[in-house]
């Protein structure tokens, strides 16, 4: 499969320069992570990706046709509907029990009546963690998907994420190293 | 939480009893103090005369007659308030152009409005026509500040993962302006009745509440003219109860996946 290639990209907001002439290739089939300090531009690097952006120079190549589907900093879950509503509005064709097993896996019981606003921090991101896995994608974005998780939750909920994103293109925005290996990141990009 | 909801929702209706009785009590003693039924009458004597109203024909016609046309009015602004507001949503030239006629209409005194309509059409749908421009700027400046305040990071997500259109209305769109769309009817189903009946009052249409009014007025019967006022309150409270409550299901039928 042929790389996404961004070449002499350039991103910047008001006065701002958020990305400067940013160059790299992203192999396809493998799990990428981006790791740069705050403010350097990962996340928007990622909107960019996902199309919520434009570029002011430079140019993109191999996004063309693909699927995408993403885990955002914030959860982004429609407030009233519960978990499997949620989870089947990126995806209709999963049935009631798919969901129901994949939630287990994700340590989720008894809260698949709730509605999302009636759930813990920690539910609800891996509720969204959860629609974006079942999602049907080319591409998944993380951009920080397993912050606010407690460690033994984190550990679980990685160990689902990195069966499910196996020989597939994901692009990981962390801060954590240790994250990134744990995903089994075969590529690091840094800046 | 909920408990604690429900007790406050009926200490609240008790209150709002108690209350109603209470003025009703001072309404009745203030009728025998003021003793002459032209000036006012007592509550007794209103029921009296519903009771005798209720068995007449015309009665049922006036309420069905009003009814029809308030309402028809309401149904119509309703959608077309919608409507333009997804339009003006999508369109910027289309808000601009909206703008100062929807300001217009909130800022010209209704009777104005009556009038101007007798001149230019019969008094027989005149209800609907005045019903219809007191509602469609409600619903219209609550469904587009509705949309405009549609959750952004919601939208990007739909984005993302491609939701169709009909899925992004359904799930995302209407749960976050049906609450404006809810409070912009409450206002204006109010409002509907009251300018409705007024413009029936000055129009006359054949058959209507408002012409029972005026007769009632013409003949200073006292009785019918507060008889007609209750029926008016009653009929109107009814129908914007039933209303909110068929929003509330199709809204929550339509959020249920």
């Amino acid at each position: 499969m042929e790389p996404i290639v961004l070449y002499k990209v350039c991103k910047s907001f008001d006065e701002k320069t958020v990305l400067q002439e940013l160059s790299m290739n992203i192999p396809q089939g493998e799990t990428t992570a981006l790791m740069a300090s705050s403010g350097q531009g990962k996340t928007t690097l990622l909107r960019i990706l996902m199309g919520l952006e434009q570029v002011d120079s430079g140019y993109i190549s191999g996004m063309e046709g693909l699927q995408k589907s993403a885990v955002f900093q914030e959860d982004r879950l429609c407030e009233n509907l519960n978990p499997i509503a949620n989870i089947r509005l990126t995806n209709p064709s999963l049935s009631y029990i798919q969901i129901l097993e994949a939630m287990h896996e994700m340590k989720l019981f008894d809260c698949e009546h709730q509605a999302a606003a009636e759930l813990s921090g920690g539910m609800r991101r891996r509720v969204a963690i959860l629609r974006a896995l079942l999602a049907e994608w080319d591409i998944l974005f993380l951009d920080e998907p397993f912050k606010g998780l407690d460690a033994e939750t984190k550990r679980q909920v990685m160990a689902v994420t990195c069966r499910l994103c196996r020989e597939r293109t994901v692009l990981l925005v962390t801060h954590d190293l240790s994250e990134a290996k744990a995903m089994a990141a075969s590529g690091l990009i840094s800046w | 939480m909920t408990s604690i909801m429900h007790g406050d929702r009926s200490r609240l209706r008790g209150i709002r009893i108690w209350a109603v009785l209470f003025w009703l009590i001072i309404w009745q003693l203030v009728s025998i103090a003021v003793a002459n039924d032209i000036l006012l009458v007592s509550p007794l004597q209103v029921i009296q005369r519903l009771g005798e109203l209720i068995f007449t024909e015309f009665f049922w016609y006036s309420i069905f007659f009003s009814l029809l046309r308030i309402i028809g009015g309401f149904i119509l602004a309703a959608c077309a308030g919608i409507l333009l507001a997804v339009s003006a949503y999508r369109f910027r030239h289309i808000r601009e152009l909206l703008e100062p006629v929807m300001l217009a209409i909130k800022s010209v005194p209704v009777a104005s409005f009556i009038i101007l309509a007798l001149i230019w059409f019969s008094s027989h749908n005149l209800a609907t026509l005045i019903s219809f421009l007191m509602v469609l700027p409600v619903i219209y400046t609550n469904v587009l500040d509705g949309i405009c305040s549609v959750d952004n990071q919601l939208l990007e997500m739909a984005q993302v993962f491609r939701l169709p259109v009909i899925r992004r209305i359904r799930y995302i769109y209407v749960p976050q302006v049906m609450p404006f769309f809810r409070s912009g009817c409450t206002i204006s189903l109010g409002l509907c009745w009251k300018s409705g009946i007024a413009a029936e009052v000055i129009g006359m249409p054949k058959g209507s509440i408002g012409e029972r009014l005026q007769q009632a007025k013409v003949y200073l019967d006292t009785p019918e003219l507060f008889a007609w006022t209750l029926v008016i309150v009653l009929v109107s409270l009814t129908f914007e109860r039933l209303f909110l409550l068929l929003l509330k299901k199709i809204a929550g039928r339509l959020e249920r996946m």
